[in-house]
Order: C-alpha cells, then sequence, then structure tokens
C-alpha cells in the first residue's frame, strides 16, 4: 500500500463513472470548495466523465486566490521596509495587489524570500539576528498547524527578531457565507480532504442540518473524487443530508486533536475580509494575547496606499461560482498566467488557471443554472 | 496550497522523521501527530507531517469500491 496508485486504477475509475450515471436524476450542482480538488479535477478530466445533469461549481478555497489586495498591499509595505526579509509561499509571489506584487517588489530591491515551509522563514530568523524576518502566512486549516508550530518553537527559542503577519482563515464559515449569500443553488459539498485532516467532519454538520446539503469529505486521487461524486448522488436520491467521509484513510470525525490544540494555543477566530465574499466573521486567523510580541502588524508601522482592483477582473464571482472564466472577458485575452489580472490565474490553485491549462480548446464552458424559483 | 502527499516514516529522531516519499528521503517535523511508528504512513504538508495515514480504512475503501466494480462489469 502506497496511498496513491491504489486510487487511480483505471478499473475503478470506470465503475464509478457507470454508478455515477447510473444515479444521475434532475440536473445537479456539486461545488468542490477546495483549490486542490478543484486542479485535481481539471487534472484528470473527471468533469468530462460526468453526465449532463452532474456540474461541478468550483468554490472559494484557494487561500491566495481569496487573500483581498488590501491584505497583498501590506506585506509588499512590510518587505519594503529597510532590514526586513519577508518570507512567504512561492503561490504568494506573482499575485497582484493593488500596485504590484511581492514579485515586483522583490525585483526592486525587497528581501523577499520563498520558503517551503514555515520552518525555513524561522531558519532565516535564526540566521540573521540582526534582521527582522516576517514570515507571511496564508493558508487554510491544513497549513495553519504548521505555522502556529514555528511561533512556538520562536517563542521557545526566544527569538526577538521573528514575527508573523496572518492572513489565515478557516474555511467552514465561508461555505456558510456562501450559503447565506443564496447566488448559487448548491445541491451537494465536495469537502475540502486535508483542511478535514486537522478539523474533522464535525465543523461541517451545520451545513447538512441548517440547510439539507449533503457534504461528503472526498480525498484528491481520481477515484476518490468519482467515489464522492457517487455518495453525494445516491444521498440525494435517498433524500438524506449528512456529511460523510470517503477518505477515511486520513479523515477521522475528530480530526486531528494535536494539531487543533497547537492551532488553539497560537491563534484566536477574528472576523477577515475575502475577496468575492467580504468580510466573514470569525473565519480569520490572528496571534492570541500572550503571543502578539509576534505580531508584524503590532509591531511594524505599515502604511499602504487606499486598495484598488481592477474594474474588469472577476475573481471575485469566480471564487463564489457566480460566473465561470471563460464568461470573463479578459480570461485567455488580457489576463492569463503569464500575465494575470488577477489571483484565480495566478496561483496553481486557481479556477481561472485551472481552466485555461486543463479546459480543452473550445469545449463550451458549462455555466451553473439559474437559481431555481427564481 | 492544500496540498499534502503520502510519505512513509523511515526513521524517527525526537520531534524529527526522515521520510520517504517518491525514492526521496527528507526531514519532516513530526510534533503535530504523536505516537508516530517507523514505517507509518504519514500527509506531509509544508514540512510537517499533518496526520497518520490508515491502511485498514485504505483497504475497506478499496473493498468496497472493488464491488462496486464487479456489480458495474458491463
Amino acid at each position: 500500500m502506497r496511498f496513491i496508485e491504489e486510487f487511480r486504477q483505471p478499473a475503478l475509475a470506470q465503475a464509478l463513472t457507470e454508478k455515477i450515471k447510473k444515479c444521475a436524476g434532475p440536473p445537479v450542482n456539486l461545488m468542490e470548495v477546495c483549490g486542490t480538488h478543484t486542479v485535481a479535477i481539471f487534472r484528470h478530466g473527471i468533469r468530462g466523465l460526468l453526465p449532463p445533469q452532474v456540474r461541478m461549481l468550483s468554490g472559494p478555497g484557494c487561500p491566495v486566490c481569496v487573500t483581498p489586495n488590501a491584505d497583498i498591499d501590506k506585506a509588499i509595505a512590510l518587505a519594503s521596509q529597510p532590514g526586513m526579509i519577508l518570507a512567504t509561499f512561492g503561490d504568494m509571489m506573482r499575485v497582484p495587489g493593488s500596485y504590484s506584487s511581492l514579485a515586483e517588489a522583490k525585483a526592486k530591491g525587497a528581501d523577499v524570500r520563498v520558503v517551503y515551509s514555515p520552518l525555513e522563514a524561522l531558519s532565516i530568523a535564526q540566521d540573521n539576528p540582526k534582521r527582522s524576518v516576517v514570515f507571511f502566512g496564508v493558508g487554510f486549516e491544513t497549513t495553519a498547524p504548521t505555522t502556529a508550530a514555528s511561533i512556538l518553537e520562536a517563542e521557545r527559542l526566544n527569538l526577538s527578531n521573528y514575527f508573523f503577519f496572518s492572513v489565515h482563515k478557516v474555511v467552514p464559515p465561508a461555505m456558510k457565507a456562501l450559503l447565506a449569500g443564496g447566488e448559487v443553488n448548491i445541491d451537494g459539498f465536495i469537502c475540502p480532504g486535508h483542511v478535514s485532516t486537522i478539523i474533522g467532519s464535525h465543523p461541517y454538520e451545520f451545513i447538512s442540518r441548517d440547510y439539507d446539503i449533503p457534504c461528503v469529505i472526498t480525498g484528491f486521487e481520481p477515484v476518490d473524487i468519482l467515489q464522492g461524486i457517487a455518495m453525494l448522488l445516491e444521498m440525494r436520491n435517498e433524500g438524506k443530508a449528512e456529511v460523510a467521509i470517503q477518505y477515511s484513510r486520513a479523515v477521522r470525525p475528530e480530526g486531528n486533536p494535536k494539531a487543533l490544540e497547537t492551532m488553539a494555543k497560537v491563534f484566536q477566530t477574528d472576523d477577515a475580509n475575502w475577496r468575492g465574499l467580504g468580510v466573514i466573521p470569525g473565519s480569520g486567523l490572528r496571534l492570541a494575547p500572550a503571543l502578539e510580541r509576534f505580531d508584524a502588524g503590532k509591531h511594524f508601522k505599515i502604511k499602504t496606499r487606499p486598495p484598488k482592483e481592477i474594474a474588469a477582473c472577476r475573481c471575485g464571482e469566480v471564487l463564489r461560482a457566480v460566473c465561470t472564466p471563460p464568461e470573463c472577458r479578459m480570461f485567455g485575452t488580457g489576463c492569463t498566467p503569464e500575465h494575470p489580472l488577477g489571483p484565480c490565474m495566478v496561483s496553481t490553485e486557481g479556477t481561472c488557471a485551472a481552466w485555461f491549462l486543463y479546459n480543452p480548446a473550445g469545449q463550451a464552458p458549462r455555466t451553473p443554472p439559474a437559481k431555481a424559483g427564481g | 496550497m492544500c496540498l499534502a502527499v503520502p510519505a512513509k516514516v523511515v526513521s524517527i529522531t525526537g520531534q524529527t522523521a526522515l521520510i520517504e516519499l517518491g525514492g526521496l528521503t527528507r526531514q519532516a517535523n513530526i510534533m503535530l501527530v504523536p505516537d508516530l511508528q517507523v514505517g507509518d504512513y504519514v500527509l506531509l504538508h509544508a514540512g510537517f507531517a499533518i496526520q497518520t495515514l490508515n491502511e485498514a480504512e485504505a483497504q475497506e475503501t478499496l473493498g468496497l469500491l472493488a464491488e462496486i466494480a464487479q456489480i458495474e462489469e458491463p
């Protein structure tokens, strides 16, 4: 058992595709919330295997994409301070803010470094004791425990030059905001597999209870995704709305208690601004009061100009699944992965980038149907 | 961003494990997954093991899928 090839077997994918065809009834919209799922679905050609009644919508689950310009502007302002080193994940580098990107700031002389792990940012701080190092932390519950661990380590080492600028967010409040917005009919959720390794299945229960929508926590291999879709269709056919776990080899109902405990030590929830969704109560993670000395926002004066958006960019609507990327008039013309206007085209997990890279040329975009009854 | 890959634990020293993935070995921090044993598979994300993989659960899923494949066989 290597946990990869076994879940890519063509015979199993074929059988699940047949099952999905048998289960498919009236048209349904199924949303994959997570950007990693979006890419996997496109890369493996899953959309092309589904009957026309089963439509996949991509949700707001790319952490880079939902970071608003104002926060990117602040990171650039931090990076541009004299003597500063700003460390962040590679995906963040090319995302355009209001006036520039971190990559452009680096080209102009700012010391911006790409790290694979928050622990590398910590090492940079240890290696440069006379300079301030800010880790620009982005990501959902999958990533937040790793950042939290780095801050606890900084505390243990008594580092005085390691700081943290958090745009970490949590997923369930965004799903709630999406449902409360009521712009798109969602008949089932493919819930994020790796976020759920941390948080477990309980935080999604309000969706089945309050909105009568089935949820399946799903893995990322093609057989996983097809099985997740089949499980959602089965639940709909049986009139059930439960939170089920397809990705049972990695997700326990209680999540990862140690990771949750680590997060709880370091963070507290706060309201956070999401691109496309606005301010969502309790959806952000900021440092707990006892650890405020690591808070870059408190330690440094961050001066930014008022944020601005590119009017033609429809990333906000793409993130709410109100429009598909090809419906944006900039898609593939004024906005490409080489010259992105918005974050959904920059991030490897952005919906626009996935459509651009994997959607076969000439295939008509599948647009979400109008909301029933209105 | 939420990409995590299965990797096999080769050895453990304190809070660090040597892990093997796709023929490569590298270090991972294991503070988020207590009670890890050599030979276990973990999900690796941003330099950390974030969860252990349960082989019995994986076998059960695959068994169920094999049954579906038999039923759906044309």
